[in-house]
């Protein structure tokens, strides 16, 4: 399945792109996702825990993505 | 209870009109605001920008620990996103209570978990022309508790 990634602030710049497209099989996990990007060209400077935010909650790394979920990679939050 | 990410000027006394009551004896109102100096660094503005559908969510869900947690009467939170200048209001806080202590410690506990969670980034923008994304995990300890806002 495909699964459209939302990035934001450095992770925005470090891909060049707010929103990533990736292929990957039905029922993978957020860690296995994780570990997909990280290994493409652009996406080494990302941490090897990054937040990751299903339907916008936070999701831990066992959780599954399921097609048509938001799926977002969330840089450590500077508000305030 | 009302929050909001907002791209105007927050307007602080609106929200202290907002959450005031007659039943109140106490407001307490906590402002972050656009700080000239950071890490030694000359700063001349401040670029905020947002997950916002998910930066709402999250506000929602510290605004509803804070009303059951320390039963506050009311409590408003607004985040401002876009470029700020010096001054310039990027947070508040407010809120009102029968009594002073409920409302100083809902403040607390809603800045204080806004900082952890909710999806806002701040890029600052230099004196020297230099723009860079502040990553608060990278900052000394020391640091990071006494960083206002």
């Amino acid at each position: 399945m495909r699964v459209q990634l939302l990035l934001f602030a450095s992770y925005a710049d470090a891909f060049g792109t707010s929103r990533l497209e990736v292929s990957v099989p039905e029922g993978t996990s957020v860690s296995s996702l994780i570990a997909k990007v990280g290994a493409l060209a652009k996406g080494r400077s990302l941490p090897p825990h990054p937040l990751v935010a299903i339907n916008q909650s936070y999701a831990a790394p066992a959780d599954v993505i399921h097609a048509g979920d938001e799926v977002a990679l969330i840089p450590p939050v500077a508000g305030g | 209870m009302r929050i909001a990410v907002v791209s105007r000027a927050i307007n602080a006394a609106a929200l202290l009109d907002e959450v005031g009551s007659v039943s109140c004896g106490a407001t307490s109102l906590f402002l972050g605001t656009v700080r000239e100096m950071n890490e030694g660094r000359a700063v001349e503005g401040i670029e905020y920008a947002a997950y916002e559908a998910m930066a709402v969510r999250e506000l929602e869900r510290i605004a509803h620990e804070a009303i059951e947690q320390f039963r506050v009467h009311d409590l408003v939170i607004e985040h401002r996103i876009g470029t700020l200048t010096l001054g310039d209001v990027s947070v508040a806080v407010a809120v009102s209570d029968a009594h002073r202590a409920p409302a100083l410690v809902a403040t607390r506990y809603v800045i204080e978990q806004l900082k952890l969670r909710v999806p806002i980034w701040k890029r600052e923008h230099y004196a020297d022309g230099t723009r860079e994304w502040v990553d608060p995990t990278h900052q000394p300890a020391t640091a990071a508790t006494e960083s206002g806002a």
